[in-house]
């Protein structure tokens, strides 16, 4: 079985497997400069942002820790950073620079308003999207891929075919010596003490059982029973009937190795082996958490179809639901849903594997073809 | 005889159908079989025995939730009977050893 892929080897010795130059809004006022440019320059990928502003304290740090976190993952090229001012702009610049990328940056204040630094982005961008091109892939093992997975859209396939095959690809990863992020905190809660006993430590044991009590304890003190925020309407109605039932189906799409140590909010791990990851459960943000975290790539099991991918990180869309391969076939790029009529977990796994390293070495997945592609940040408080 | 539902633990008294089952089919599973009491749709659990209210619903081994009433054998399992224990900030919860 094939266990290489083509990779863009950065200075920091990590490997990506997508080469943008990416325009980083550092605030939301600067989203509209940040889109128009990337309608200008060939080849550039907008990170818009919502808030930025206005922040202060572990609120500020996340966001900022996050921004610092997409912009440095190894499958972005070059940076070029957009903000109104010349404080922000100057420290999000140098934060992006210790990844080693070229990064650029633009205070709109003192460039001179919305045309002037739009028309300097534009002579900024053009040099560093002509040298991304000119860079070629070399191929590398497995071993240097950092994958992230993420469900969305669960029904009681994704238990069933679509999270055991990932699950068995994500065993693959690990013992060639890569890295898995599982995420979505709230999808652990009823299986905690299946992911605890596989924990490397008892202290990665009590950070898992932490993690899940406090999503639990949130629930209590708003006086809300948690089913329909998750599970959602599209789970009840493809069948799932509680949260214990999805997390237990959900935690398998991580594979069956040891959980080397419970990450914050887009932390990076740094070992090699199965890592969790503490996110909300949505998708925009949790793979922005991911791709934060370094994940080049992120596969994404779905029952009733979420389209959700991350511009950062191309996501691979798989399903175990033979119903929704066919009527949403556009959306999907790998069909499991054999798995219910009998097709073997290693045959489906491997099938998943082969389309992974063919992902990772160019071959775009729908979400990049349409653009289903957004990123969010989580928040921690309101902003002053 | 095909398998049209997923039993996938030992201990599980719930199985997954993988079609539309009808009133009255034979539910045939990997390791168990019981007759439909009503309308499976694709995706949605059947109860392998009968389940007292009160008693946990075990799917992958594990507790999915406790029934909400009593359920036939060869019953739909899912929101109108089964009740959550996790999460549940609406009422107090038994603690689960955590």
């Amino acid at each position: 079985m094939k266990d290489t892929f083509l990779g863009f080897r950065r200075s920091d010795g990590r490997v990506g497997i997508r080469n943008h130059v990416a325009i980083l809004s550092v605030m939301d006022n600067c989203n509209g400069i940040v889109r128009h440019l990337a309608q200008l320059v060939r080849g550039t990928l907008p990170l818009p942002v919502w808030y930025g502003r206005g922040q202060f304290g572990p609120d500020d740090e996340l966001f900022r820790r996050t921004q610092v976190g997409i912009a440095s993952n190894p499958n972005v090229a070059a940076v070029l950073v957009v903000s109104l001012e010349a404080v922000s702009a100057q420290r999000m610049a140098e934060a992006v620079a210790a990844s080693g990328k070229p990064v650029a940056s633009i205070s709109v204040q003192d460039e001179g308003g919305t045309v002037a630094s739009i028309a300097r982005g534009m002579r900024l961008l053009a040099p560093m999207v002509e040298e991304a091109s000119g860079q070629r892939p070399l191929e590398v093992s497995l071993s240097e891929l950092v994958l992230g997975v993420e469900c969305g859209g669960t029904d009681t396939t994704s238990g069933i075919a679509s999270n055991p095959a990932l699950g068995w690809a994500a065993d693959r990863v690990v013992d060639a010596g890569g890295v898995v992020y599982l995420s979505e905190t709230s999808e652990w809660m009823g299986a905690e003490s299946v992911l605890a006993r596989r924990a490397r430590a008892p202290e990665v044991a009590d950070a898992i059982y932490a993690a899940v009590r406090r999503i639990e304890d949130d629930a209590r003190a708003r006086g809300v029973d948690i089913r329909g925020a998750n599970p959602v309407p599209d789970n009840i109605r493809g069948g799932i009937s509680s949260i214990e039932e999805k997390s237990l189906g959900a935690i398998i799409k991580g594979g069956s190795r040891a959980i080397e140590d419970v990450l914050a909010y887009g932390q990076r791990a740094t070992g090699k082996g199965l890592y969790l990851m503490d996110t909300a459960a949505p998708a925009a943000e949790s793979m922005t958490g991911l791709a934060a975290g370094g994940a080049q790539m992120i596969v994404f099991t779905t029952g009733q179809m979420n389209i959700m991918g991350c511009p950062i990180a191309p996501t691979l869309k798989i399903t175990g639901n033979p119903r929704t391969a066919k009527r949403l076939a556009d959306n999907v790029d790998v069909d499991v849903s054999t798995m219910l009529a009998g097709e073997a977990l290693e045959r489906a796994g491997a099938r998943l594997l082969t389309r992974m390293l063919d992902t990772a070495s160019g071959r775009l997945t729908r979400a990049e073809v349409f653009g289903d592609e957004e990123i969010a940040i989580s928040r921690l408080q309101p902003t002053v | 005889m095909e398998l049209n539902a997923a039993f996938l633990h030992p201990q599980d008294n719930v199985a997954t159908a993988l079609v539309d089952i009808a009133e009255g089919e034979t539910v045939q599973t990997a390791g168990a079989r019981v007759v439909a009491a009503e309308p499976i749709p694709f995706g949605h659990k059947i109860a392998l025995t009968r389940i007292a209210a009160g008693q946990q619903v075990t799917k992958y081994g594990e507790s999915i939730g406790l029934a909400a009433c009593d359920v036939l054998s060869g019953g739909l399992v899912h929101v109108h009977n089964l009740a959550s224990q996790r999460g549940r900030g609406d009422c107090v919860t038994q603690e689960d050893g955590l």
